[in-house]
């Protein structure tokens, strides 16, 4: 044979290499749950917000553990919900909101987490966070906290000339067409009942109607009902004010310094997403050591970085280098200088319901 | 043509039965993927959360908000069928008389942005038309004035004319090359001009083509649920969109069903149309 053709048969094993490993992990990734590619130490399902994590963590985890992450994401916790509750896919590690937690636990989806098997957690959370988790887990038996954080006004500095400090700019006129809305029910109705002096959990038919018709009102102001574009948007310069969560306020000003980050006078949503594992879990022992993994200080302080979402982590937090964003304000608010602070309740139904159906009425307007 | 197919001796018992054992992946297919997810959206659209039965999720096409929906959205979808056939009605008749090489190059053309996602086309123009985008960075250095169409129903209008031409395109440029050249020509023997000749034997000749490229962007833009997302900014609800939200915000399938269940009246009444006038099946076949 010729030297030089006796390379072709490794490269033709190479590139067929390569086509399976990228046919594997397209597979991988449309398929979420197959089970065909199972690290030596099985699998475990994680089902995320989008951007929500540092990947080199699932890969770390992955190394160390020998446990195949397979991963799957949702923009809101309304999409989650029907997923996990028809049940269809299987998923070990989730990771939704407070008043969705108590949903979930309300319903019997959710396991008891054992946390002797999770000792970073009990270690390296913060006791507050424990306790503001106690709203929607009364017990905390369900849920250990991941992310937390307010919503607010994210505005850019040379668009607005107002003072920002209140949720009541977002219906001046001057910004018509330059305003961004959160495109979910419950974060877009706490604008308008917090404005209206409300409780953010109320189901009140009146004090509902009134924030719906406050929000018709500001339909012709709005450029745009979106989620995770907000963040996109605000960089872009492609309007002057955004309702935001404030982990995206950190990074969002990284990319652009004319943008600033405001938590209204009249009070605000202050929100824990925590991990929790459902009751069909299929790989319950995987769940708990993925969750043990992440309350690690060092992963806790990868994952802020890289998704700038403050962190419950005590531990991780005094490992944070820069000062400024140890005591950043956005990223660590001290929360009792703030006036009406809540955080979302699950309704039941018939709440969920008249919220939706208003909801309706706001975007058919 | 009748001749040939008397010709043909009956096909022996065996072929017979290999031509039904060879439906049977197709059969599967419709039964796993049409018939039973059918079956499901009815069952689900008319019976209520205890599982009792009820019109009223099909009713509830009649309250304000989902009326309002409906009405929007078969308005921008007839304007955009509109403005897809006469955009591709002229293009498909050049296409015809062009010799073949030319025409599979510019048909080419016209499928080759088919190969990309349409997620990511739609997604495109967003970036395109954008405030800050691309075509009004352009319209600003040109100092001309900038177009603010985003997040308006000509946003949804252009997303559905862009992404469904080529499905109005196709089946007109089909039915006009079947068109027997000789016919026209005895048109024009006979004395009648361009225009007699258009009116009178090539356009309803073409009727099967107009018909299914009608049923091919009007279904669709119909039901769309992503172009009014991506392109209205959420703003503009069409009924595509309060559907995919009772299933995926509200979790209330009952309601999303009962309101597909009243979409699919619409397209049945636009499918009997395309039977009416479409009898020889020509246009369909893309």
């Amino acid at each position: 044979m010729n030297k030089k053709l006796s390379f072709l048969p490794v490269i033709l094993k190479k590139s067929v290499c390569a086509l399976l490993f990228f046919s594997l992990t397209a597979g991988m990734l449309t398929a979420c749950g197959s089970s065909s590619s199972a690290g030596s130490n099985g699998e475990v399902v994680v089902y995320n917000w989008g951007e929500y994590i540092d990947p080199d963590a699932i890969e770390m985890f992955e190394e160390e553990t020998g446990i195949k992450v397979v991963y799957d994401e949702f923009e809101t916790n309304e999409i989650m919900y029907p997923k996990v509750e028809a049940g269809a896919s299987k998923y070990d590690v989730i990771c939704p909101s407070d008043y969705m937690i108590q949903k979930m636990i309300d319903n019997d989806l959710l396991a008891e987490i054992n946390f002797d098997n999770i000792p970073n957690a009990k270690e390296n959370i913060g006791e507050s966070y424990w306790e503001q988790s106690r709203g929607f887990d009364p017990e905390n038996k369900y849920s250990v906290p991941y992310c937390w954080g307010t919503v607010g006004i994210l505005y850019n500095k040379t668009m607005v000339d107002d003072p920002v400090d209140s949720w009541s700019i977002l219906w001046n006129e001057k910004y018509a067409d330059n305003i961004l809305m959160q495109d979910s029910v419950r974060d877009a109705f706490m604008v308008a009942l917090k404005l209206n002096g409300n409780s953010m959990n109320s189901t009140d038919p009146d004090e509902l109607a009134a924030a719906r018709d406050l929000l018709i009102a500001q339909k012709p102001l709005v450029q745009a009902y979106v989620i995770d574009q907000v963040r996109d948007k605000m960089i872009g310069g492609e309007a002057a004010l955004g309702v935001i969560y404030s982990g995206e306020a950190i990074y969002t000003q990284r990319e652009n310094p004319d943008l600033e980050y405001v938590v209204p006078k009249e009070g605000t949503n202050v929100w824990i997403d925590s991990w929790v594992i459902p009751k069909n879990a299929p790989n319950m022992e995987n769940a708990e050591k993925f969750i043990d993994f992440m309350c690690r200080p060092d992963i806790a302080l990868m994952n802020f970085e890289y998704i700038t979402y403050s962190t419950p982590n005590d531990a991780a937090r005094e490992l944070i280098e820069d000062e400024d964003i140890r005591n950043s304000p956005i990223a660590f608010p001290d929360l009792s200088q703030y006036q009406n602070l809540e955080t979302f309740n699950y309704l039941g139904e018939e709440g969920d319901s008249l919220y939706n159906d208003m909801w309706k009425e706001v975007k058919s307007n | 043509m009748s001749k040939a197919v008397s010709k043909k001796t009956e096909p022996p018992k065996t072929a017979y039965f290999n031509e039904k054992l060879m439906t049977a992946p197709y059969l599967f297919w419709s039964i796993a993927f049409i018939i039973i997810p059918l079956c499901m959206i009815f069952y689900y659209g008319l019976t209520d959360r205890t599982g009792a039965f009820t019109l009223e999720n099909v009713t509830a096409i009649a309250t304000a908000e989902h009326a309002k929906a409906l009405w929007l959205s078969i308005g921008l979808s007839i304007v955009s069928t509109v403005i897809c056939l006469l955009l591709a009605y002229p293009l498909a008749m050049i296409l015809a008389q062009k010799n073949v090489s030319q025409q599979s190059f510019i048909v080419l053309i016209f499928i080759l942005p088919m190969w990309m996602n349409f997620l990511l086309r739609t997604l495109a123009w967003q970036t395109l038309l954008e405030k800050t985008g691309v075509i009004n960075s352009i319209l600003n250095f040109l100092h001309l004035p900038a177009l603010n169409i985003i997040n308006t129903p000509g946003a949804i209008i252009l997303g559905m004319v862009y992404n469904f031409l080529p499905f109005m395109i196709l089946p007109l440029y089909n039915s006009l090359t079947k068109i027997d050249p000789n016919v026209v020509n005895a048109a024009y023997d006979l004395g009648a001009n361009a225009v007699q000749t258009f009116l009178r034997v090539i356009f309803p000749l073409s009727i099967p083509g107009v018909i299914s490229g009608i049923t091919m962007v009007f279904v669709p833009a119909l039901t769309t649920f992503v172009i009014s997302n991506l392109l209205g900014g959420s703003k503009i609800l069409l009924i595509g969109n309060v559907i995919e939200q009772e299933f995926t915000q509200a979790s209330n399938w009952h309601l999303g069903s009962g309101l597909s269940i009243v979409l699919m009246i619409f397209i049945i009444i636009n499918m009997v149309l395309t039977a009416i006038f479409d009898k020889n099946g020509e246009g369909t076949a893309l």
